[in-house]
């Protein structure tokens, strides 16, 4: 009993952690299900099928192709627009700093369904054909902000006197830049960009509004929920997991290695 | 893009420092243009269409106008009031649960973890690894009639208290209001846990032995010392937690039946199946205005206003 109390936030925080892996673990193991019906919720026997054969469902595989496409798309574009941002919000004065502030910030405090709502507006109002243009403007818009965030947290904590020593030692302005400014702010655009990534191909409620009838990754899951869901979404939900997690394990071992080098 | 700032002809000629002053003085506003324009043209110009929509008559064939309908407003909230309160109610209920779940967890980390601290961190991120959609539909499985966890709530008569509130019917979790709060509690508890470690393990250890010495007890220590400092944490974490809870329609549809409609199901049908524009975008406005409103009065009594 004293032990218990002892490690009480121990247990409760363990406790919420089982509750935020759960799905993950169900998602997993229900890829190798065999449903009987046309809906993956109840296990019936274990199958290799639907890892076999990963695009055999219509529509799956073009649906997650279209996903990366416009997530890749959308960083490069938020990534570009949000650094540039980043680094005039904290390397220099200018007029209307507070509007554009809270511009950048709005995004973020708006629940989705009201930006993807008035951006449909306007596609409606401007006769735009919805389709991949219009859910790349809008994935660019939402990620922007976020972009920003990371990035300006970045060039904040650089010392601007390591530029101003490049400046003495004759780096003209653009070398300076290439060659000390980017290495250093790297991390924070890299963190950006990874932040872009993640939100625009996991994006669902702004992409239902603007997408018309093009179909993205998640417009797939969600019209399959109503249709039936194949095994082989578990499939793509699992080698995704995989392969983020191996994505973060090498990240790490790479740190680690260069803490190693930098200490020896 | 050009820059187009070239100088006048005739000059004195002691330009050169001042000429490239001038044109360093519009560095930031190049650098600003490109994503602020898309922000105004892609962000802000929408919500005036929206307003402009939202007191328009008119229907599909005839197409709309803008007439200045206020009417539209009042009766789009007689007629889905209750789907507004259940947002509120629903995302209110969610985000207190993410805050009790989460505090626990990160301060586990921030405090407790010694060693396992990364892999608990890389932990709280992973879920995000998945579609949320699909982790949202495993939910279904895992709430299912007759699973174990239905069935085990069900042993301990926990469903019985439940049904009595009206959280849950009979022994049915899936389709309930339950269901639903607990899917937007899941899919928001990244975004609770992430800004209460930032600012958990911020605080100084020291404060925590100052506090052990002058004879606190652990309860008071918290009390008085960790979770006032932790405040930035929460903060940020309810309202990135209550936002987009309160405008979410995919736990409502997915987990929930026609009883949990939440108001962001009442958007989506009106503006993708019913085409009923006006009401739709009055309120689309109405959700924003309530959640501007929310955060700026939370914001102001809350006192942490360098938040962003």
């Amino acid at each position: 009993m004293r032990w218990i109390r002892r490690n009480l936030v121990v247990i409760a925080g363990l406790l919420t952690l089982a509750y935020m892996i759960l799905p993950n673990i169900v998602v997993m193991v229900f890829s190798f299900n065999k449903p009987t019906g046309r809906f993956n919720y109840s296990w019936q026997r274990f199958s290799l099928d639907a890892w076999k054969d990963p695009c055999g469902v219509a529509d799956l595989c073009g649906s997650l192709t279209l996903s990366l496409q416009i997530a890749a798309w959308a960083t490069l574009g938020a990534t570009a627009l949000g650094t540039m941002i980043a680094f005039a919000l904290v390397r220099y004065r200018f007029r209307a700093r507070g509007a554009i502030n809270s511009l950048i910030f709005l995004p973020m405090a708006m629940p989705e369904v009201v930006m993807a709502a008035s951006l449909l507006t306007l596609f409606l109002n401007m006769g735009a054909e919805l389709g991949f243009w219009t859910v790349l403007i809008a994935h660019i818009m939402f990620c922007l902000s976020f972009v920003v965030t990371a990035v300006k947290a970045r060039v904040m904590s650089m010392d601007p006197r390591l530029e101003e020593a490049a400046r003495d030692l004759y780096a003209g302005p653009v070398q300076t830049f290439v060659r000390v400014t980017l290495p250093i702010a790297a991390p924070g655009i890299a963190a950006g960009a990874l932040l872009a990534f993640a939100l625009s191909f996991d994006d669902f409620i702004i992409t239902n509004f603007n997408a018309g009838s093009t179909v993205t990754f998640p417009m797939f899951v969600w019209g399959s929920a109503q249709r039936g869901t194949p095994v082989q979404i578990n499939v793509i939900g699992t080698a995704m997991f995989i392969i983020a997690v191996l994505v973060v394990v090498a990240g790490q071992i790479v740190t680690n290695r260069r803490k190693r080098t930098a200490t020896t | 893009m050009t820059v187009t700032d070239a100088p006048p002809a005739a000059e004195p000629a002691d330009l050169p420092v001042r000429k490239a002053s001038a044109r360093k003085r519009l560095v930031p506003y190049w650098l600003l243009l490109p994503g602020i324009l898309w922000l105004l043209v892609f962000f802000a110009l929408p919500m005036i269409y929206q307003a402009s929509t939202s007191v328009q008559t008119g229907s599909l064939e005839k197409g709309f106008e803008v007439t200045w309908h206020f009417q539209t407003y009042w009766e789009a909230l007689k007629e889905y009031y209750p789907q507004f309160v259940r947002s509120l109610l629903y995302a209110g209920t969610a985000t207190l649960l993410c805050l009790l779940l989460g505090y626990p967890l990160a301060y586990l980390i921030a405090f407790k973890a010694g060693r396992w601290r990364t892999l608990l961190l890389v932990l709280v991120i992973a879920p995000f690894f998945t579609s949320f959609l699909i982790r949202t539909l495993a939910w279904k499985t895992i709430l299912a009639d007759g699973g174990a966890v239905v069935g085990a709530l069900d042993a301990l008569h926990v469903l019985d208290v439940t049904s009595w509130l009206g959280w849950t019917e009979g022994n049915r979790v899936l389709a309930t209001p339950m269901a639903v709060v607990c899917g937007l509690t899941y899919n928001f508890l990244p975004f609770m846990i992430l800004p209460l470690y930032t600012s958990l393990e911020r605080i100084d250890g020291r404060l925590h032995e100052a506090a052990k010495d002058l004879y606190a007890s652990p309860a008071t220590t918290f009390r008085k010392v960790t979770f006032p400092l932790s405040m930035p944490g929460v903060v940020s974490g309810t309202l990135l937690t209550f936002i987009p809870a309160s405008g979410d329609y995919v736990n409502a549809e997915l987990l929930g039946s026609t009883d949990t409609k939440m108001v962001g199901n009442v958007i989506q049908s009106q503006f993708l199946r019913v085409l009923d524009y006006p009401t739709a975008a009055a309120l689309s406005f109405i959700l924003m205005a309530v959640v501007l409103l929310m955060v700026t009065v939370y914001i102001r009594r809350a006192g942490t206003e360098d938040l962003v």
